[in-house]
């Protein structure tokens, strides 16, 4: 598989596309959220794989999202997520509330090919009164298990994700951080960014290969270095901390969110420093 | 290290170890901790440091501390099968059944003032059998007569698979019971230096109280040490601002 760039990514996702996201604590493609932004996108619906950060917040707040399932977003220990916050008291996004294990047994049914999954809990709630696409049955297989809620396969058209290396047959390596793979084999198809190509097969070591997403769900990938900022990346980078308390700060008004738009997402030396960096990968191919 | 001179103490080492005692039970081998729960997670830390190594505890945000490599889907796998014994909740606001919302006040979807979200709460509460709640701030805007949203329910019908369910409410005023066959909260103690009064003044439902009702215990000597000198900068790892504000450790 060729590299392309973070860029070219961002132009292979339509317009109202369903898009899932790795969480915070997951390996979050910060890159290709800023050239979704730059692209301009619009009416994006967001499966948050089961919550929302940063990542989201920024596609929300730059106007791109119709529409977000999650079961949470916020920026964790720097508090609310501002743009999200105020979107949904403005009722600016569709917000479909769920709970974590329903995200993942939603893309548990659509990786077996199944309609639907069973799932304990939730009945009584108000996510599950307001989620007229969930079915409460009485138990068919009568195991004991009294009502059981049913919600239905979810088929993202592209997963998003960040990994830490990709070999030239497309293989990802995301360590332990098997959300990802949950949603690559959910999705129609994977755009990843990685931090670095490398030559040797990553199948080839067993090791590697058991912590790696095969290149077989694969519709692109672009190299981008320290592309997960300020989000972290596992053993490679610490999030940046003070960087997404700065951003709590600024988005907490439009025009402070506009400003930090402007300053890390519109024209970014980081973001434009790994286009070339492809591109280069590119003409050694 | 944490000026605190001895014998004194500062409040969230005061919920620690009160959280720390109604994790100390043999029934309980595993505890885990979710998204935002710095005071939960130091006192599961809390316990096994003064225990030796039980109970296991899981971290779900942390590294050194998160045990699962199954992505996040595992903890709720391992919850469902009755692999954690205890799990913690709060919420925007908590009222008498013991409903919690994670959501937002006001009518939904159009929320007056939204919040995060449910996260894994709506299946957590039916299948861990020791869920304790946990909510620093005592008020009424809290502690509402009836929760603008359900997040998860406090209690189910017999006809609903509920193996889990609310056992302990903590608060900086004080400790409380759950009885999920009454639905009714129970006073079980108060924090030194506040009554009874001042509970039933910042709690928009009624309770009952224990007839032994008393004081909760403050922090016990050697706990505290542990506290500051180990499990500060364990806690660091998953909650690196917590660990410097309260400890002043770091990671």
């Amino acid at each position: 598989m060729t590299p392309t760039t973070v860029d070219a990514l961002a132009e292979q996702i339509p317009d109202g596309a369903l898009l899932a996201l790795p969480p915070a604590y997951g390996y979050v493609p910060t890159a290709l959220i800023h050239a979704l932004i730059r692209r301009g996108a619009r009416d994006l619906r967001l499966l948050c794989v089961p919550i929302g950060g940063i990542a989201v917040d920024l596609l929300i707040g730059a106007g791109c999202v119709a529409e977000v399932e999650a079961a949470a977003v916020s920026l964790a220990e720097a508090g609310p997520a501002p743009a999200f916050t105020r979107a949904v008291e403005q009722g600016r996004v569709r917000m479909r509330d769920t709970t974590c294990p329903a995200v993942h047994s939603a893309l548990q049914a659509t990786e077996k090919g199944v309609p639907f999954m069973p799932l304990g809990g939730v009945i009584g709630s108000d996510i599950e009164r307001h989620r007229d696409d969930w079915r409460v049955v009485d138990d068919p297989m009568d195991a004991g298990g009294g009502r059981i809620l049913l919600v239905p396969a979810i088929q993202p058209d592209f997963a998003l994700i960040h990994g830490v290396v990709a070999d030239r047959d497309g293989n990802v390596w995301i360590g332990r951080r098997r959300e990802m793979v949950t949603m690559a084999h959910a999705a129609k198809t994977t755009l990843a960014t990685v931090e670095r190509m490398q030559d040797e097969s990553l199948l080839a070591d067993e090791a590697s290969a058991a912590a790696t997403l095969p290149g077989l769900y694969m519709g692109g990938i672009a190299e981008a270095p320290r592309g997960a900022l300020p989000q972290g990346l596992a053993d490679h980078y610490a999030p940046d901390a003070a960087a997404i308390a700065d951003y709590a700060r600024m988005a907490k008004t439009e025009d402070g969110f506009r400003s930090y738009l402007e300053a890390h997402v519109l024209a970014p030396a980081a973001d434009a420093a790994a286009h070339v960096l492809a591109s280069a990968a590119d003409a050694a191919e | 290290m944490n000026e605190t001179p001895a014998g004194d103490y500062s409040p969230e080492e005061f919920l620690i170890c009160t959280v720390a005692r109604l994790l100390d039970d043999a029934s309980v081998r595993h505890v885990a901790v979710g998204a935002a729960s710095p005071i939960p997670g130091s006192a599961a830390l809390l316990l096994r440091a003064a225990n030796g190594d039980r109970p296991r505890v899981s971290l779900i945000h942390g590294k050194a501390t998160n045990p699962f490599t199954d992505g996040a889907r595992e903890i709720f796998d391992c919850a469902g099968q009755g692999r954690i014994d205890v799990f913690f909740l709060g919420g925007v606001q908590i009222d008498g059944e013991a409903n919690i919302n994670l959501v937002g006040t006001g009518e939904y979807p159009n929320v007056d003032k939204r919040f995060p979200g449910s996260f894994g709460s709506a299946f957590m509460y039916f299948v861990v059998p020791r869920v304790i709640l946990f909510r620093p701030e005592h008020s009424r805007r809290v502690f509402v007569p009836k929760v603008d949203f359900v997040s998860a329910p406090g209690w189910s019908p017999p006809d609903v698979r509920r193996p889990g369910g609310p056992k302990f409410l903590v608060t900086e005023l004080c400790v409380m019971t759950f009885d999920a066959s009454r639905r009714r909260f129970r006073l079980e103690s108060v924090t030194p230096g506040h009554t009874l009064e001042e509970v039933r003044d910042n709690t928009g439902f009624d309770f009952d109280v224990a007839e032994n009702a008393g004081e909760t215990p403050p922090p016990e000597a050697d706990r505290l040490e542990l506290l500051r000198l180990r499990v500060g900068s364990e806690i660091a790892d998953t909650y690196p601002e917590f660990a410097r504000r309260v400890f002043g450790a770091a990671a």
